[in-house]
């Protein structure tokens, strides 16, 4: 390696950290403005208080909003991881005709804007004469998650050895057997990762509550409604930095059992956090 | 598999036409495979297809102040090809998510690039520090923009204590500027994934080939690197392209009235304005310009990629 290159790849690692920087830096504001003693989102910071924090606490409003959400994420991640592992399974294990397209369309979800998805969900949705309520918006959060459980899947079904599902249908363990004794014992850090993965999806997912909930709002939805009055904002955002900071956590230990027992290649592996 | 056939040509001598029938058509492997494969095709049928359908024919229906007359006609998507108010919305929603992927790709590129040839031992590290902030707290990012941005904002009031302004820079919040740095910064991490994949899986001996050949380090990027990191960076423009057509909650929060785009359209015409056959054409409308905006690009990659050949 020759002065040049070294000297590009200093010049390289420096634009990285300061990209990762202005990446972060945004995000860092908002907890230092939850800390703020004062009631506008603006510098100079006025001094340290607890006190949003505080307000956060007696706004029983935004317990509810963040209840709703819990209720929303933990159905919705059950319900797509159970349908990603059905889906991951017939795609990794059998030649099927029509297997690209098909996958195409399961993939769609990731990049069509969401307002397409919102706004057909609410047609659809009045149309059969149901009225808005959290359950809608699990069905909305459903289409986006089902995509990422699958991603994070297939990484998993391909990288254990075929072979073990066969030996136990050879000593004639049944289908529902060798699935629940073999399949499932080898692929459930790849199910655990899928649930906190869809988990942190639903829970961050504005759009689709914001078409799709009733009076019945999720912790975004609440939020933003909020983003109007600057004067409740610091409790809000009080509220926001509790749950970057639990969302941070929660894909970090996604990624920790997606990757667990996978000694392959990155690239092999999928993409990094399912995508 | 060896196993399955076996024991498939016993059942069927045991048993009848009928059992034969059915037992291959069990056993062939696409049916199978279709078969596992069901429940998420039935979930997305109902809660995608389904939906989407009922959405076309919305859009040839119209709203008759608070029902809606279900006589098919064009009526809506007349009244889009006519007002120059959704032109002049479709044209302002695609030049912000061209620019704002034009930028995302250029500034993602040099990362990616660095953590597939210059990082040796925490790829993996590298990876999650660049895509973890786009999994979470989407709504708070953006918001963050409008700290940074507004008129008393972290750039003004810096700016201000320094002594540059006498008074807030006005073009700096509330215009398709704002949107276009508010989403560039939003999508930028999502745009380093594909193009490190596409990196990493260029055979490091072409590279090599390349340098015994004579060639220099920039000659060597353009003509090897570079050419060969296209399905990268094509994957990257569409998965931020598209999206952000419809981007929502940025337009609102940092956009003002200058900067709103399709979606937020599409929005007043379920809310507010309560005319969904409209809404529902208008975003017709938009998924049709996503797609051939989408394919013609993909054509000219195409074009591009064989003309270097």
């Amino acid at each position: 390696m020759g002065m040049e290159q070294q000297s590009k790849g200093r010049m390289l690692q420096y634009y990285a950290w300061v990209a990762i920087v202005i990446i972060y830096l945004p995000v860092l504001l908002l907890p230092l403005f939850s800390f703020n003693d004062g009631r506008y989102i603006a510098f100079p910071i006025r001094g340290l208080t607890l006190k949003w924090y505080i307000e956060m606490f007696n706004t029983p409003a935004m317990h509810k909003a963040l209840w709703n959400s819990i209720q929303v994420a933990v159905v919705t991640s059950v319900l797509a991881t159970a349908i990603g592992i059905f889906g991951a399974k017939a795609v990794t294990r059998y030649r099927m005709p029509g297997k690209g397209p098909v996958m195409f369309i399961v993939m769609l979800p990731l990049v069509i804007p969401t307002i397409v998805f919102g706004t057909s969900l609410l047609i659809f949705v009045r149309w059969i004469g149901l009225d808005l309520s959290l359950f809608s918006i699990i069905i909305g959060h459903m289409i986006i998650c089902i995509p990422f459980s699958i991603a994070v899947l297939i990484s998993r079904f391909e990288g254990f050895d075929r072979a073990l599902e066969d030996a136990a249908a050879d000593l004639g363990v049944g289908a529902a057997g060798t699935f629940f004794r073999v399949t499932m014992p080898l692929v459930w850090p790849g199910v655990i990762a899928s649930v906190l993965l869809c988990f942190v999806i639903s829970f961050d997912e504005f759009i689709m509550a914001f078409f799709l909930s009733g009076s019945e709002p999720t912790l975004p939805v609440y939020m933003y409604s909020r983003m109007r009055f600057p004067q409740k904002l610091p409790g809000v955002l009080a509220m926001g930095s509790l749950v970057i900071m639990a969302s941070v956590v929660i894909l970090i230990l996604a990624e920790f059992f997606r990757r667990r027992g996978q000694d392959r290649g990155i690239v092999a592996s999928g993409t990094g956090l399912g995508i | 598999m060896d196993a399955g056939s076996h024991s498939l040509s016993a059942q069927i001598r045991h048993g009848g036409p009928w059992r034969t029938v059915r037992l291959l058509l069990l056993w062939s492997e696409p049916v199978r495979g279709y078969l596992q494969f069901s429940p998420t095709l039935i979930v997305l049928s109902v809660t995608m297809a389904l939906p989407f359908g009922l959405m076309l024919l919305y859009s040839v229906w119209t709203q008759s102040y608070l029902d809606v007359n279900t006589t098919a006609t064009l009526a809506n998507y007349q009244a889009i090809g006519d007002k120059p108010l959704f032109s002049a919305l479709f044209a302002r929603s695609l030049w912000i998510s061209g620019s704002t992927t034009i930028w995302a790709v250029v500034l993602a590129y040099p990362l990616a690039y660095y953590v597939a040839f210059h990082v040796r031992k925490n790829k993996i590290f590298w990876l999650i520090l660049l895509t973890l902030p786009f999994l979470t707290s989407y709504l708070l990012r953006i918001f963050a923009w409008k700290v940074i941005l507004g008129y008393e904002g972290v750039i003004n009031s810096s700016l201000g204590f320094l002594g540059l302004i006498s008074e807030p820079i006005p073009w700096l919040m509330y215009s398709p500027m704002a949107v276009t740095i508010t989403l560039v910064h939003a999508w930028l991490p999502f745009a380093v994934m594909p193009i490190f994949v596409s990196l990493e899986k260029i055979d490091r001996t072409c590279l090599e080939a390349a340098n015994d050949l004579g060639l220099s380090n920039k000659a060597s990027f353009f003509r090897v690197t570079l050419p060969l990191s296209i399905p990268g960076i094509v994957a990257a423009s569409l998965m931020i392209f598209i999206p952000t057509v419809g981007e929502y909650v940025t337009p609102v929060l940092v956009g003002g009235p200058d900067g709103l785009m399709i979606a937020n359209y599409i929005q007043v015409m379920f809310g507010r304005a309560n005319n969904w056959p409209l809404g529902a054409a208008t975003a017709i409308v938009m998924m049709g310009l996503i797609t051939l905006c989408s394919v013609g690009f993909l054509l000219l990659m195409y074009t591009i990629r064989r003309g270097a050949r």
